[in-house]
């Protein structure tokens, strides 16, 4: 359910009867929806970062070599206060862990053509779109075409943190205050229809929300910093569902 | 400054990579454990619900913006659910009302 979020927005039968399921041209029309949609998003990750101190091509480098919307927010929130790398790298493992269920799910789905190379490569473009399209394909899949999956995504999210980054000091304030907002307004958008479709989330949520904001505002807490207090919040919550509604089926991604 | 830069960058990639990584190249089986499974499952949720409150209400220049954007964003998730219109319509929310306070 999660995992097949906006597949039906993303993914395009028409693509399937015009061009051949598994060529590299197929993957890549199917990533132009979540190219575009990157595009913004990361725009909205330029302008922040730059804004927290960090130099143009530093946030450039973040964003062609992570490709992860929130762990590159959490990221750069530790980077600018000066946090240690362990705090650093614990909040990506954190953070990042769904993409090793998501991982995980594909490697049972691609086809023989799949060797160790395409592996090491293509597993750098899983995203939760790319696994959404990826893992809803009624096909297995081929290297070709997850090599053309993850290529608009890949160039949007790059693009679109350049230009942040660079118009951030050109925009009007106005804009620049405006767009800071998308990347939340990505996060909303990935979670609140799963949650209205089923209401057992707000388990995970509502836990997850209470602590960050017990972390934010007591100050007995204050000195636990924003890094670790994503963390802590996302442990315990996820630890409430987990104990509370354990999922049923035995391959979460046919959910 | 560069340097330490780099040594930050380096270790988030770094992290990220291999938890993406791993699974594809190396794990045959599948995570038996139904604990482990519903921990992973709901991770997700915890962590952008975590990261969004209460941070988005410094996100814009003003609280009565960034509610706003909060607001008109779930509003829109509930309706249609597209990553970008739910995006755009949350810088929407926030550009409206910061014109607004301009003008009051």
């Amino acid at each position: 359910m999660w995992y097949n979020l906006n597949v039906d927005n993303i993914y395009s039968e028409r693509s399937i009867e015009i061009l051949k399921p598994n060529t590299y041209a197929s993957g890549l029309r199917d990533g132009v929806p979540i190219g575009l949609g990157y595009l913004s998003v990361s725009f909205s990750f330029g302008i922040m970062a730059v804004s927290s101190g960090i130099p143009l091509v530093w946030t450039l480098l973040i964003s062609m070599t992570n490709l992860t919307s929130a762990g590159q927010l959490a990221g750069i929130g530790i980077i600018a206060a000066g946090g240690s790398l362990t705090e650093l790298a614990l909040s990506q493992l954190i953070i990042n862990s769904r993409y090793f269920l998501m991982s995980l799910s594909l490697s049972q789905r691609v086809d023989s053509r799949f060797h160790l190379l395409h592996r090491l490569v293509t597993s750098f473009g899983v995203t939760d779109e790319v696994f959404a399209v990826a893992a809803s394909r009624p096909h297995e899949i081929s290297p070709r075409y997850m090599y053309g999956l993850i290529t608009m995504p890949y160039l949007g999210w790059s693009l679109g943190t350049l230009l942040g980054a660079a118009a951030g000091s050109i925009l009007p304030a106005l804009v620049t205050d405006a767009l800071g907002i998308a990347l939340y307004g990505m996060f909303i958008a990935i979670v609140v229809p799963p949650v209205r479709a089923n209401l057992r989330l707000l388990a995970v949520v509502v836990p997850a929300i209470a602590i960050s904001c017990a972390i934010a505002y007591i100050p007995a807490l204050s000195f636990i910093s924003g890094g670790f207090s994503i963390i802590i919040s996302t442990v315990i919550a996820a630890l409430i569902g987990a104990l509370t509604f354990p999922i049923e089926t035995e391959d979460p991604a046919d959910e | 400054m560069n340097n330490s830069y780099l040594i930050y960058i380096l270790v988030m990639a770094g992290v990220t990579y291999l938890i993406r990584m791993i699974p594809l190249a190396a794990v045959k089986g599948k995570i038996r454990s139904r604990f482990v499974q519903s921990f992973i499952y709901y991770v997700p949720y915890a962590v952008l619900s975590a990261m969004t409150i209460p941070a988005i209400f410094t996100a814009a220049p003003s609280l009565l913006a960034s509610l706003a954007g909060l607001g008109v964003g779930i509003a829109v998730a509930l309706v249609s659910g597209k990553l970008l219109t739910v995006a755009l319509s949350a810088c929407g929310a926030v550009l409206a009302t910061q014109l607004l306070l301009m003008l009051l």
